[in-house]
């Protein structure tokens, strides 16, 4: 792919942008386009603002505090529809990454569990996981606990997809719960979970200490869908639409260089600083090459493509929004239940997740592929989203009124 | 107007504001109020308060945890809802700057909860200015004892006065256009490097 550098001149933007950003492995392009000088070369002063939580990205993006931020894929699909908090008019015009999380499960539960198949088998590990789940049902014992990062993250919905698929109700059968990912170990160490979905490099840290073990990489699961993007609001990217190109062009080359291989250790020493993510480098190296350790002195397992941030991907070009990927999210959170009513959810995730600013900055790709699969299931259609919902055995729009919103 | 009835749950670690803030619902006629320094199992224990208000540091990453209670109601008695009016935005504005976030229950009405809020706002921006004042006191008295090492090093090597190497320091000081705790510290550190 092409990009052309035409660096923007002064006086047509101020050049200057305010970005939020959590600390994970993920947040990689936008620090390299600061400090590796692409934005720089784009006529572009990026100033990187740390958050604590996703809750708050998305307030300080809506107030302005920030001009864009890095955001959970399913987040800007949810502020359009305004579940869960004021309604905002966000867009997805970059995608940050693909892939990236796993889920694991506490030592305790890994024993009790048995057989899980072979490492990053959804289909043996799902039977064992509804096992587990009849047995304590029939034994009156606790439900079991799985936590995600965000209500409205890849991860929770492919917690959900995975647990769905081998016939326990996430609704029912399990509680699902939110915990911020710095608190992963100490929860899943202090017996108050028992599994986890989270982003590199967490599931490494619960590994390392000896309390959990890790079952799949979510690659596994939703090998084509967008794990963070780049979130602003439509009315600055509209209004600041020179200063967005650019930003589009920066990580594009951000991006390149973010996956390449050669650039791997230094990646790893800007990741591990303290104003960055702020763990050892080796560790954010394993998510990086996907070389995962998935147990406790247990040798390395490679998993191929772990963790993507540029370059062709299932579907086409890996930082490409795709109107399918946010029909993908609307369809999750109808199938959860998040909200009932389709025609505003599609329509949402339609305009969140719009190619045209990248067709038109890095170039449309020849042919754009409006599909999806995953590890199950029938292939996604983003011509016909409800296909897959009514194949998938929803009754989200049955059973539920309109949105809250 | 006092208004007793309600539940302010306060979640913040730092417990020097949380005080403050205490104080001030309490003041205000709110009794009920509860804190919690720690996020340790933060949905069960809110189940189990069961608050009409929950004021959380912004800078605490727990308001993620939050924000699942809008997702699943049945782990909370009553559903919790940020403000999902559009008209509020002012108020989350003024809250965000602050740096406290609200999660309000669902169908409390607006003139109850903005009178918790704003005294919450003022408190926390009270608290702010307090240790931005404290701040900048301990930088004063460090800027002075780095000043007074500075005149000791020039007045030893150059057989000055007191006077004289404090005039040598302010003349280099407004020639270079820096502070004068600036060039105490380069002679601070030049004098240590050179030994």
């Amino acid at each position: 792919m092409t990009t052309t550098a035409t660096p923007i001149g002064t006086g047509r933007g101020e050049g200057r942008l305010r970005l939020g950003f959590m600390p994970l492995v993920d947040c990689a392009p936008l620090v390299v386009a600061r400090d590796l000088g692409f934005a720089a070369a784009e006529g572009l002063e990026l100033e990187l603002v740390r958050e604590t939580s996703w809750a708050n990205i998305r307030d300080r993006l809506m107030l302005g505090h920030f001009d864009a931020a890095h955001m959970l894929a399913p987040m800007p699909v949810a502020a359009r529809l305004g579940l869960g908090h004021v309604r905002a008019p966000v867009v997805a015009p970059f995608v940050l990454d693909q892939g990236g999380n796993s889920i694991a499960v506490t030592t305790a539960l890994w024993r009790e569990g048995g057989d899980w198949g072979g490492f990053g088998d959804p289909i043996t590990s799902g039977r064992t996981l509804a096992r587990l789940v009849a047995t304590r049902a029939k034994a009156g014992r606790d439900q079991l606990t799985f936590a995600s990062v965000h209500p409205f993250s890849c991860h929770h919905h492919q917690l959900r997809h995975w647990m769905a698929a081998a016939g326990v109700d996430p609704d029912r059968d399990v509680r699902l719960t939110v915990v911020p990912p710095p608190h992963m170990v100490a929860v899943m160490e202090a017996g108050e979970v028992d599994g986890v979905c989270v982003g590199a490099p967490w599931t490494s840290r619960a590994v390392d200490a000896g309390i959990g073990h890790i079952v799949l990489p979510t690659a596994v699961l939703w090998p084509s869908t967008p794990e963070k993007v780049l979130g602003m609001r439509e009315d600055l990217a509209a209004r600041r639409s020179d200063e967005i190109d650019a930003l589009l062009r920066a990580l594009d080359r951000a991006a390149a260089w973010t996956e390449a291989e050669a650039n791997r250790d230094e990646l790893a020493a800007i990741l591990a600083r303290d104003d960055v993510v702020g763990v050892p480098a080796a560790i954010v190296a394993r998510s990086l090459t996907g070389r995962l350790q998935v147990e406790r002195g247990g040798a390395p397992v490679s998993v191929p493509g772990f963790l993507r941030f540029h370059g062709e991907g299932v579907n086409g070009p890996i930082n490409r929004p795709r109107p399918t990927d946010g029909l993908w999210f609307a369809a999750q959170m109808l199938r959860a239940h998040q909200t009932g009513d389709a025609d505003a959810a599609f329509a949402a995730a339609r305009e969140a997740f719009s190619s045209q600013r990248w067709d038109r900055v890095i170039g449309r790709p020849d042919r754009v592929d409006d599909t999806l699969r995953t590890f199950e299931g029938p292939l996604f259609d983003g011509g016909d989203p409800e296909k897959w919902l009514r194949a998938a055995g929803s009754g989200a729009r049955a059973d539920l009124g309109p949105a809250a919103s | 107007m006092a208004d007793t009835s309600l539940t302010v749950l306060v979640i913040d670690e730092n417990p020097t504001r949380a005080t403050i803030l205490e104080e001030g619902l309490r003041e205000a006629g709110h009794v009920a109020v509860v804190r919690l320094d720690t996020t340790h199992e933060l949905l069960r224990r809110i189940f189990e308060i069961d608050p009409d208000v929950i004021l959380i540091d912004l800078a605490s990453p727990s308001r993620d945890v939050l924000e699942q209670m809008f997702q699943v109601s049945r782990t909370v008695k009553r559903p919790v809802a940020m403000f999902v009016d559009q008209s509020d935005s002012g108020m989350i504005e003024a809250a965000v700057d602050a740096g406290v976030s609200a999660y309000i229950v669902d169908g409390l009405r607006k003139e109850r909860v903005k009178s918790i809020l704003d005294m919450t706002v003022s408190r926390f921006n009270a608290f702010d200015r307090l240790t931005r004042e404290l701040q900048q006191a301990r930088d004063e008295l460090a800027d002075r004892k780095l000043i007074e090492r500075a005149k000791g090093i020039l007045m030893k090597s150059r057989g000055i006065s007191e006077e004289e190497a404090y005039g040598m320091l302010r003349r280099t000081a407004m020639n270079e256009k820096l502070k004068l705790a600036d060039i105490a510290r380069s002679v601070v550190t030049a004098a240590q490097l050179l030994g």
